[in-house]
């Protein structure tokens, strides 16, 4: 160690014994992805049976990159009169064309819709970095190749529901009325859509108020694939036009994905009604890093649990639980990873780290750290540069906290991860199953056995062993406890769009 | 001449944690004859009475959770034997609260083969309804069923054998404990029921039985905070419907709704019973060397 420390010429910024150091090495130049071919109207209407229509009270409001604070565009607000058009195009769509044809045609379209993504992708993938904030390297790499894998994937579903419900007859339920987040939101589009649209039903979708151009984008793709009038209908507004669509007498199934907060004032919202939903909530995922773990793989793992998509992600790898041991040693190795990480243009091809979706989220996660400290946590930040401009936020650690700290218990959803360290395997269950979520967790190390075991007794839907944070549209997700309600994603997904 | 004899009553208390308690408030409430006879004394629990028996519920989950299913079939095809065995019992039971004793014998006859067939589905509804599954990167994935939690429970009021077993054997086949609220005016063959539990070789605490009153007892058994889902099959009114699904909005609770009509329809014995209340648990691992 000291050979590295002493030596500056022997240094070898990757090597597994030094300090991990590309920066004072070599400089990262410029790589910006081109957007100007990805065209942006001034101005985006609802798309309610096949057509873009202004919305009824004529209201806009204005959407901007939150890399840049600069507006994008504007999008329509939907009141209570758009919605009811929409659940009404929905349902005539439902009970004329879209039921007519066959499964087998119902999913060629679904097909088509794939097969036009993937042609379109990097369109796709520069919109979603530039209105949310999302590095490229991900829209491009993950979010946007997904949403193309959901659609192919349930596609080839719709013909053969049969064998995914022995014993019943699957129906559909009919008009679905489904609510999307912020932090993927052409994906979770596809999460949504694709399930609901093989199983027969039909839809209206309202993408979140801060990211709602992919989703617009995509209406205008769906009527390029000549879908059905109806079939599809997106609406585009905040809280109000998503609690007019979960009230809506005539919708009969609601999917939400958001956070726990919200999906309980929905859960509560549709009582004493027969309406079907499925909840996909927040989290609070941990990951136990044991003695016998590999550690150079599991830093890795770490940095991509919590640091990817700006922390952004309702499974995120939020609580780090690392085994006595090798505490001092993980967490000086994240420390030095920390350093590496390029937080900054979402568009420019080598960031890691991009801007915090909105103002709102921006202010929210700045609570959270002020709320860490005052509870006396110890704060660690990367020393990375931030642009002066956009909602940035350096990857932060929390070390020296206890279970009970908010900063513990609450989903944050930002780049900011708690530390904590346990000696058995028993006390690192306990302490990741002792918060009210259960969406996902992690566990590292080289032993079979113990990754069966461990991963048997923690309470959550997804376990990524010697890993974290994959996605694929074969992969149900889903939450135990406060974190939701029902699976999307493989067979299982299907289920939430069948009549029981 | 010898002197007649006086008949030995049984007390019919509340089955929690594998005791027989009274309810800790002292209550009861007169459980009648479809003539209006009095036939005994049950027990009205409290919201104290159902926190003790989540408690105790919570605190065998992780017992009979990790139990094999090779293990739980057999417990429960235990339960069905015991059934058998005390088939008078129920009979008796059955009689005075209007089953005709073709009806008892139909009714007995079913609850015992429900046991059966859910004993059977213990260790096969993992192979049917769970998952290995084709991810594109280079990744081990499969999807297996967890059970849920903690289970409360309004039990049929109209069938107070047959349906209360349909209700229970499902939740416990998929590794579930459960706390149950017997049939408000028919209460004592589900107290029978728990003496067949207590003889079967299913845990305490894995089912817990309370006798009372919905309309007191709905609030509680929604509100609590480490019940996981709650179930009931009756038309309950709508009044009482919408409080239960407002207070499982607490917690997220799932709640399972079947109306049954007929307990004898071969519809209402079904593995999605035993889906219904499992969690879906996807593992991920990379392949490679």
């Amino acid at each position: 160690m000291s050979n590295t420390e002493t030596k500056e010429a022997a240094y070898k910024p990757t090597s597994p014994n030094s300090k991990l150091d590309f920066a004072s090495v070599w400089e990262y130049a410029p790589a910006p992805q081109d957007s100007k071919f990805a065209e942006v109207k001034d101005q985006y209407d609802l798309f309610i049976g096949g057509k873009f229509v202004k919305p009824s009270k004529g209201r806009y409001f204005k959407s901007t990159n939150p890399a840049t604070e600069e507006v994008i565009t504007e999008f329509a607000e939907a009141t209570q009169k758009d919605v009811d058009k929409a659940v009404k195009s929905a349902r005539k769509a439902f009970e004329g064309e879209w039921s007519r044809i066959s499964a087998k045609e119902r999913g060629k379209y679904l097909f088509r819709i794939a097969r036009m993504l993937q042609e379109r992708a990097r369109e796709f993938a520069v919109l979603e970095s530039m209105d949310g904030g999302k590095p490229i390297r991900e829209s491009r790499d993950v979010d946007i190749p997904l949403v193309a894998a959901y659609f192919f994937y349930y596609a080839g579903w719709a013909d053969k529901l049969e064998y995914a419900f022995p014993g019943k007859k699957p129906e559909p339920y009919g008009v679905c009325g489904q609510i999307i987040p912020w932090n993927f939101p052409l994906l979770m589009l596809a999460w949504k859509i694709a399930p609901a649209l093989a199983a027969g039903n039909t839809v209206v979708l309202k993408p979140a108020e801060t990211t709602s151009l992919t989703a617009l984008k995509f209406a205008e793709l769906v009527k390029d694939c000549g879908l059905p009038d109806g079939v599809i209908n997106i609406v585009t507004g905040a809280g109000q036009t998503g609690s007019e669509i979960v009230n809506h007498k005539d919708i009969d199934k609601v999917a939400f994905t958001g956070s726990t907060n919200v999906g309980k004032i929905i859960q509560k919202s549709l009582a004493g009604t027969d309406k079907k939903y499925t909840l996909e909530l927040g989290g609070k995922g941990a990951m136990l890093i044991f003695e016998d773990a590999p550690i150079d793989q599991a830093v890795e793992g770490i940095i991509n649990a919590i640091y990817f998509n700006q922390g952004h992600v309702c499974c995120a790898g939020s609580r780090l639980l690392v085994q006595e041991g090798v505490a001092d040693k993980v967490i000086q190795k994240l420390k030095d990873r920390l350093e590496t990480l390029i937080v900054g243009d979402p568009l420019d091809k080598n960031t890691d780290v991009g801007a915090i979706n909105s103002k709102e989220q921006f202010e929210t996660v700045n609570k959270y750290l002020e709320i860490g400290v005052n509870e006396g946590a110890e704060v660690y930040q990367a020393n990375c540069d931030v642009p002066e401009n956009g909602y940035f936020i350096r990857p932060t650690l929390f070390t020296n906290v206890s279970q009970s700290n908010r900063v513990v218990q609450e989903e944050i959803f930002g780049p900011v991860l708690t530390v904590q360290t346990f000696r058995t395997a028993d006390e690192g269950i306990e302490k990741a199953n002792n918060t009210p979520y259960g969406l996902a967790n992690g566990v590292w190390t080289d032993k079979g056995s113990k990754i069966f075991k461990v991963g048997s007794q923690m309470r959550s839907g997804v376990i990524w062993a010697n890993t974290y944070n994959k996605f694929d549209p074969t992969s149900p997700f889903g939450g135990y406890k406060e974190s939701g309600v029902g699976r999307e994603g493989g067979m299982h997904g299907l289920a939430a769009y069948i009549k029981n | 001449m010898a002197e007649e004899r006086i008949d030995v009553k049984k007390t019919y208390k509340m089955y929690i944690g594998g005791d027989f308690p009274r309810s800790e408030s002292g209550r009861t409430y007169k459980a009648l004859d479809s003539d209006g006879n009095l036939l005994a004394n049950a027990c009205q629990g409290s919201r104290k009475d159902f926190r003790d028996a989540v408690k105790i519920a919570r605190g065998a989950f992780g017992g009979w959770s990790s139990r094999s299913a090779y293990n739980r079939g057999q417990i429960l095809y235990r339960i069905a034997e015991m059934l058998e065995d005390r088939r008078d019992q129920f009979m008796k039971e059955l009689g005075p609260i209007g089953f005709k004793t073709a009806e008892a014998e139909a009714d007995i006859n079913a609850a015992i083969d429900r046991c059966i067939y859910y004993a059977g589905w213990t260790d096969k509804y993992q192979q049917v309804f769970g998952s290995i599954n084709p991810v594109a990167s280079s990744h081990f994935n499969f999807s297996m069923l967890e059970p849920t939690g903690v289970v409360a429970a309004f039990a049929p009021e109209k069938s107070p054998l047959l349906g209360l077993v349909s209700v229970i054997a499902p939740i416990i086949a998929g590794g579930n404990t459960c706390v149950v609220l017997a049939s408000e005016k028919y209460p004592l063959p589900a107290i029978s029921f728990a003496e067949v539990l207590n003889s079967s070789d299913v845990p305490g605490g894995v089912v817990n039985i309370l006798t009372g009153f919905r309309e007191e007892l709905a609030e509680h058994f929604s509100t609590h905070m480490d019940v996981n889902a709650m179930c009931y099959t009756d038309n309950l009114p709508q009044e009482m419907k919408k409080l239960i699904d407002e207070n499982a909005s607490l917690n997220v609770k799932r709640i399972v709704k079947h109306p049954v009509e007929d307990w004898y329809d071969e519809e209402v014995q079904s593995p999605y019973f035993v889906t219904d209340f499992q969690e879906t648990k996807t593992t991920w691992h990379p392949v490679g060397f």
